[in-house]
């Protein structure tokens, strides 16, 4: 069953009296907690609203279940797929806003709000893979249904924070001195870059690497297989310091247009 | 002195909190007689900014039996419903046991 109307509003349920038992009550509110619907333990029933469903707890879950299609308007003809909520969330006690997250995520994930890092496309963020969280410098990102701490919110440890450490890893895994090309992104450090790399021994080097990545980082296949070239990252980079650019000559904009004299104000 | 609220998170999408937790967490919350809220997952709530976190969150003193603390105070924060730091204890299911979780939720009112 889907937990939701057409216009994708959801509905609550609200369990009240009834002399249900304890494993009555348990089934009823697993039942409905695994089909998707939030659901109100009350003492008394509250008054009626379009978004609340009322049931007793000695009512069987089929009723409930009939009376929640009710309201939802369909007896669900394609269920929704199943997304298992993976996405980033980030801990802006420790985060430093330094964009790299933004900078490495090839699937738009994040984006700037208010001048500040932002989950903007959850849905768009690979299942399973807690990469851009291994680039944090500050381990400021959590994937709360990972299994590892501190990644799943368990508390930071100094250990925890190895920054450079992961740098390293970042760079050998695109095959080359990522940091490097990006610190000097002249015409002629980039023709060094391409001509002196030997292409057979970097892809071996590559794979070998994407390999050890997969077992040490626990990112997916899926990932790993599209990880971002050097030229990518670079152009990611770009872009990410354009808008930023942009974003500050806007604000300044502003600034110089707020009114300071009577005049400005037109007294 | 009001009571604080409880709310139960079912995690529903992942299993990350031992199944045996949950069933007995919700089992004695729903035994107690107390007023609660479940829902079926925190985080898909707060992937979809569900308006309904508005209105968890903003309950006053509140006990939430979930997952790490860091975890869902983000979350929440995340969503657009951030929740006070004062008066909100969140109980972690990934790690303890359930008798902890319920005593914690309860306390000395538990059936």
């Amino acid at each position: 069953m889907s937990a939701h109307r057409l216009d994708g509003t959801r509905i609550r349920v609200v369990l009240h009296d009834g002399d249900a038992d304890t494993s009555q009550r348990l089934e009823t509110l697993t039942a409905l907690l695994e089909d998707g619907h939030s659901v109100t333990c009350a003492a008394a029933p509250p008054d009626p609203s379009d978004d609340v469903v009322l049931a007793r707890f000695d009512e069987s879950t089929a009723t409930i279940r009939a009376r929640v299609e009710q309201k939802i308007g369909r007896v669900d003809p394609e269920p929704s797929p199943f997304w298992k909520p993976w996405f980033p969330v980030i801990d802006y006690d420790r985060c430093t806003n330094c964009m790299q997250c933004l900078t490495f995520c090839l699937f738009d994930v994040y984006g700037v709000k208010e001048e500040k890092i932002d989950v903007q496309n959850e849905s768009n963020c690979k299942t399973d893979c807690p990469a851009c969280s291994r680039v944090c410098p500050e381990a400021a990102i959590m994937f709360p249904k990972y299994k590892k701490g501190p990644i799943n919110g368990d508390v930071v440890r100094p250990e925890d924070v190895q920054s450079e450490a992961m740098k390293v890893d970042i760079s050998t895994l695109l095959g080359g001195d990522l940091y490097a090309a990006l610190r000097t992104r002249s015409d002629e450090a980039r023709k060094r870059f391409s001509t002196e790399r030997d292409e057979s021994k970097a892809l071996l080097e590559r794979k070998r690497c994407l390999k050890k990545l997969k077992k040490q980082l626990d990112i997916p296949d899926e990932v790993l297989m599209t990880l971002p070239s050097a030229g990518d990252i670079e152009e990611r980079a770009r872009r990410a310091r354009e808008k930023a650019k942009r974003r500050g000559e806007r604000s300044q904009s502003v600034k110089d247009k707020k009114p300071t004299t009577e005049d400005d104000w037109g007294i | 002195m009001t009571a604080p609220r409880i709310l139960y998170c079912h995690c529903a999408y992942a299993k990350v909190v031992p199944e045996e937790t949950k069933q007995e967490v919700l089992g004695r919350l729903s035994a107690s007689g107390l007023p609660f809220e479940a829902v079926t997952d925190l985080c898909e709530m707060a992937a979809r900014k569900d308006p309904a976190l508005e209105r968890l969150a903003d309950g006053g003193p509140t006990k939430i039996a979930a997952c790490f603390p860091r975890a869902v105070k983000w979350l929440f924060f995340g969503a657009g419903f951030p929740i006070s730091d004062d008066g909100v204890e969140v109980l972690n299911m990934r790690e303890a046991p359930a008798d902890e979780i319920v005593s914690g939720l309860l306390g000395e009112v538990e059936v």
